[in-house]
C-alpha cells in the first residue's frame, strides 16, 4: 500500500494506493494516525480513487480517522470510493459518521 | 458462454502471516473465474474470504503461526469455502458474529463477520475451545443470462 498526503490551508488529503487488508492496514493506521496528530487539519479527506481492494480494516483506519477528527473539532470526508469498498462502507453504515463525496478534493 | 454444470475444488494451506490474506483472496478469486461471476459476486467472495482468514490469523493464532486451511468447491452454480484453523476457538460464536464486536483492539472493526454474513449467502461457524474454528461459506451465484 502507498500513501501519499498533501496539506493546504488546514485541510489534508491522505491518497490511499492499493489494497487494504488487515496486513497493510497496521501500518496504513500508524501512518494516517501520525499524520493527523502531527498536522492537527481541520478537515481530513481519505481519497480512495486507487484503492481497488477493503476489507473491514478499512472501517477500523475510517473510525480511528472519525475519532482522532472529533479530538480535534474536524471533519472526516471519503473521497472518490470505489464499488467494493463502498460495498462495504455501506455494510458497516459508515455514512452514519463519516461523509462520502464523489469528487476529489484536491485544492 | 461458461459452462456451470461443471463441479470443481481446490486444497490450499498455509501460514498464519498475514501476507497471505491477499494470497487467500488470489486463490478465491482465480478459482471463481471458471463460473464466471459478475464482478460483485467476485468482489463478495474475496472479502468475505479476506474476513475469514484475517480471523484465523488475529483470533485463530494469536501469539504463533499456525497452518490455515481453505478450500474452494464449484458444484453447478454454487461456490462453497471453507476456512480452518487449529488455534484457540471462540468462546462465544453468538457474541462474536455480533457486529461490532471485537476482542482485536482499535485496529480491528469488529465488522469480519457482519461482512461474512452479508456478501454470502450462508455461513456457518463451528469452533471448539482450544481445538479451532472452522468457517464455511456458500454463495449462490446468479443464473446465467439466458443465452439469447
Amino acid at each position: 500500500m502507498y500513501i501519499r498526503s498533501y496539506l493546504q490551508n488546514n485541510r489534508m488529503t491522505v491518497a490511499l494506493t492499493g489494497e487494504i487488508d488487515h496486513h497493510e492496514a497496521q501500518r496504513a493506521m500508524k501512518i494516517i494516525a501520525d499524520k493527523i496528530d502531527a498536522y492537527a487539519p481541520q478537515r481530513c479527506t481519505l481519497d480512495f480513487r486507487d484503492v481497488a481492494f477493503m476489507d473491514s480494516s478499512g472501517i477500523a483506519i475510517v473510525i480511528m480517522c472519525v475519532r482522532r477528527m472529533r479530538e480535534l473539532g474536524g471533519k472526516l470526508i471519503l473521497c472518490n470510493v470505489q464499488p467494493q469498498p463502498m460495498r462495504v462502507f455501506d455494510a458497516a453504515g459508515i455514512q452514519q459518521i463519516a461523509e462520502i463525496q464523489g469528487g476529489a478534493q484536491y485544492e | 458462454m461458461s459452462n456451470r454444470n461443471l463441479t470443481n475444488s481446490v486444497y490450499a494451506e498455509f501460514p498464519s502471516c498475514s501476507e497471505n490474506e491477499a494470497l487467500s483472496r488470489a486463490i478465491a478469486a482465480a478459482f471463481l473465474v471458471q463460473a464466471d461471476p459478475t464482478m460483485e459476486e467476485l468482489s463478495d467472495i474475496k472479502t468475505a474470504v479476506s474476513e475469514a482468514v484475517t480471523n484465523c490469523i488475529v483470533h485463530g493464532y494469536p501469539d504463533t503461526i499456525g497452518m490455515i486451511k481453505m478450500s474452494c468447491r464449484l458444484e453447478n452454480n454454487v461456490i462453497s469455502i471453507q476456512i480452518t484453523d487449529q488455534g484457540v476457538g471462540i468462546e462465544d460464536v453468538e457474541q462474536a458474529r455480533t457486529p461490532l464486536f471485537t476482542t482485536g483492539g482499535e485496529e480491528r472493526s469488529g465488522m469480519g463477520f457482519t461482512i461474512m454474513e452479508r456478501f454470502m449467502s450462508d455461513l456457518k461457524v463451528d469452533s471448539e475451545t482450544g481445538r479451532g474454528t472452522t468457517v464455511t461459506m456458500t454463495r449462490i451465484l446468479k443464473s446465467e443470462d439466458a443465452d439469447l
